[in-house]
């Protein structure tokens, strides 16, 4: 019976409009095919995808010296479309980010879908697609890939989970643990917008702002400031979940050393203050995702701050604070009115206060 | 941003921090009590303490929802929400907080537990009518900020002939416990901490008015400035208590003129009384059982008692003995004298009210000022030396 109908079936286009994500989708047969020829084949759109291969073979890159990174991570934000992009931007830009702040050139990407049955095609398409671009615009391609569907109620719409390897030329030294005393702290633009962003599209938080995630690839920035001052970087970093407080926390901690910021060198947005107030958050526990955090040594810092200010990317980038000898490994700040006070982590989930 | 920047003008406040630099006397030791969490965060988050002199000193008060609710409240509303048919709705900064034997509100969701965060009551309403199968419980807490949405949250439940609309009142009075810290005995072989005046609540006094602080000035010589919950405001507070004192006055006075009158909200204090009636005693967490402190909803209301409708059970549920919020909150130590401060009691592990929320005079210490306590060591041993 399914030889008289399969001819009819693999010729009728996936319902981009109206039609759903089903078990079958994932169940390994012509439907899983079809749902990976159509959307995702054809949003990613690269040679080693079209192979149709469980895995990508690629020449190694030439003249890559001799150490490659590789990283990994998941995405699950909700919600999944959001001002300024949706999970398909974020977890290519989020992983080539993540190559990055290693001092590394991104050369390929993964992507595995964990997808909830009912999903809608048309949002999983528009996903793909949205994906597609972000990799060619970075020109790094997402080479391989999976997909699963699991019944409905086991996961929240799509998850999507990838890796990123790249490639890190001789001379860069960058790692977590390679801050000193007198070292200065520069980020490379404004702080909080992609939380902020998210939190104003959630349903059960009724405010309107005009702020979009910063979501972006960073790898130009980054390879600009290695041609810049390459022997002076210390190490890079994106200030993602928990934003610029937990980041410089943890860098405190691996390198064993204080951080000392200046509360009004700290580019912070109209808008984003203003939400911050609203709710009753603290912008530097707010999450970020095209922005970057460096400790650079401070004969570089003046060529790394000015090649960052030429970049897109970077032209609000500010020195905002120095890594200080303490044995306690305290980010402490000065505030705008003069007095001192700690940037500690953030204990469990950022909430809002009730007065 | 607008209305708000011109209180966190930092050259001001230094202008204003040498103001009270000049006047303090510097034979006179001034101690005055913030009673509101929204002053500790502030004075915490902008290290107001670094822009006073060293003979002023500020006494983190109780004034926070969640660090004064004791954990037997908790533990029942976990009861109420394992109650399949019931949803629970509760401000988000009482999802952490833990109840007795490590449980909480967040763990019980994640037991399974219909438990959702509310930003408003409005939104409390609403969900009630979407859901006319559940049993919809609002977990009301707060000073008299939050009372008046409470009652109006009744208010439009009885119009719309809702039935499966409940609050657990937990809303508590600042008087009332304002009166208790002036009326608390020594603790612990510690003499009583002299207060010399109180930074008065903001937004609280927005709706109360004035003149419940006049018994304090009348009865106890105390002197009470209306602060707002900017930094500047809490500067500019803070030297007209220390004028106050320099002049031998005691008086309630108001700084926080652009919200603050005499008579406070008419409206919303008439919707109070039309709703809410006042407990006999309410236990308060770190300060005991303080009578006349609480509010329960009227016998006329009763249809929209949690309490009554699910019979909830009272559960007795004590701090850790060697915990110190009592006397820290009533200013006789301060938080990092308590040896669970920092070792035990962290934020991630509340052992205490003080840790719970943000607002708490330990976690304020924690979180922005902790690094003080190694510069005070080394201070005193440099001087021992």
């Amino acid at each position: 019976m399914s030889d008289v109908q399969t001819p009819r079936l693999r010729h009728r286009k996936l319902d981009l409009k109206t039609g759903r994500v089903d078990l079958s989708h994932g169940s390994g047969g012509r439907a899983m095919a079809q749902l990976i020829g159509e959307i995702f084949q054809e949003a990613f759109a690269n040679e080693w995808l079209a192979q149709g291969n469980d895995q990508a073979t690629f020449a190694a890159p030439a003249h890559a010296g001799g150490r490659m990174v590789m990283t990994t991570d998941g995405y699950v934000v909700s919600p999944l479309f959001f001002p300024g992009g949706n999970i398909g931007s974020l977890a290519v830009h989020g992983t080539i980010n993540d190559v990055a702040m290693g001092g590394a050139r991104p050369v390929a990407l993964s992507a595995s879908f964990i997808i909830e049955e009912g999903f809608p095609l048309a949002d999983l398409k528009r996903i793909a697609d949205t994906m597609g671009a972000a990799a060619r615009e970075a020109g790094v391609p997402i080479v391989t890939g999976d997909t699963k569907v699991v019944e409905r109620g086991k996961a929240d719409g799509v998850f999507i989970s990838t890796a990123g390897i790249g490639v890190v030329a001789d001379g860069v030294e960058l790692s977590g643990d390679r801050a000193r005393p007198g070292d200065v702290v520069i980020v490379s633009g404004s702080m909080g917008d992609h939380g902020v962003a998210i939190m104003s599209s959630r349903e059960n938080l009724t405010f309107a702002t005009a702020i979009l995630s910063d979501s972006a690839a960073l790898h130009g920035l980054t390879a600009a400031m290695i041609e810049a001052a390459a022997p002076h970087l210390r190490l890079m970093r994106d200030p993602t979940r928990g934003g610029l407080a937990a980041t410089l926390n943890e860098i405190a901690h691996q390198s064993k050393v204080g951080i000392r910021l200046e509360e009004d060198a700290i580019p912070i947005k109209p808008e984003v203050h203003a939400a911050c107030e609203f709710l009753g958050l603290d912008p530097l526990n707010v999450a970020n995702e095209g922005k970057l955090i460096a400790v650079v040594a401070r004969e570089g810092a003046a060529a790394v701050l000015a090649a960052m200010k030429a970049h897109p990317l970077g032209v609000d980038a500010a020195i905002v604070g120095e890594v200080v000898a303490d044995d306690q490994f305290f980010v402490q700040m000065t505030t705008s009115f003069g007095g001192g006070r700690i940037v500690d982590w953030l204990s469990g989930e950022q909430l809002p206060r009730i007065c | 941003m607008k209305y708000v920047d011109e209180y966190r003008d930092g050259k001001l406040a230094r202008a204003v921090a040498a103001t009270i630099a000049a006047e303090a006397d510097p034979s006179r030791h001034y101690a005055f009590m913030e009673f509101c969490g929204g002053h500790t965060h502030a004075i915490s988050r902008y290290g107001l303490e670094d822009l006073l002199p060293a003979n002023v000193k500020m006494i983190h008060g109780p004034g926070c929802p969640v660090c004064v609710l004791p954990i037997g409240r908790i533990d029942e509303a976990i009861e109420l929400a394992k109650n399949p048919r019931v949803t629970l709705l509760t401000y988000a900064d009482l999802m952490r907080v833990p109840g007795s034997k490590g449980t909480s509100l967040i763990k019980a969701k994640a037991a399974g537990a219909d438990i959702r965060m509310v930003y408003s009551t409005l939104d409390a309403v609403r969900i009630a009518e979407e859901n006319p199968d559940r049993e919809v419980v609002f977990f009301a807490i707060g000073f008299e900020t939050t009372t008046p949405p409470t009652a109006m949250a009744v208010k439009m439940a009885r119009k719309k002939g809702l039935t499966n609309f409940t609050c657990f009142v937990n809303h508590v009075l600042t008087p009332s416990a304002i009166r208790a810290i002036l009326e608390a005995p020594e603790t612990g072989g510690l003499p009583p901490v002299k207060i010399q005046g109180f930074l008065g609540p903001s937004h609280v006094s927005a709706v109360i008015g004035l003149e419940p602080y006049d018994v304090f000035v009348e009865k106890y010589g105390q002197r009470i400035v209306v602060s707002g919950f900017e930094p500047l405001d809490v500067m500019q507070s803070i030297l007209m208590l220390v004028r106050q004192i320099n002049e031998g006055r005691s008086a309630v006075e108001n700084q926080y003129t652009r919200a603050v009158t005499r008579e406070g909200n008419v409206a919303a204090k008439a919707m109070v009384d039309e709703v809410f009636d006042l407990r006999d005693a309410f236990e308060w967490r770190g300060l005991g059982s303080i009578p006349n402190s609480a509010l329960k909803l009227r016998d006329g209301w009763a249809e929209f008692d949690a309490e009554k409708r699910f019979a909830v059970e009272r559960i007795e549920a004590s701090d850790n003995p060697a915990c110190e919020c009592g006397t820290i909150l009533i200013g006789a130590k301060e938080p990092a004298d308590c040896r669970l401060f920092g070792t035990v009691c962290t934020p991630e592990t509340p052992m205490g009210s003080c840790m719970v929320s943000s607002e708490g005079a330990c976690a304020a210490h924690w979180t922005y000022g902790r690094f003080r306590a190694k510069a005070k060591r080394e201070a005193a041993e440099r001087k021992a030396s």
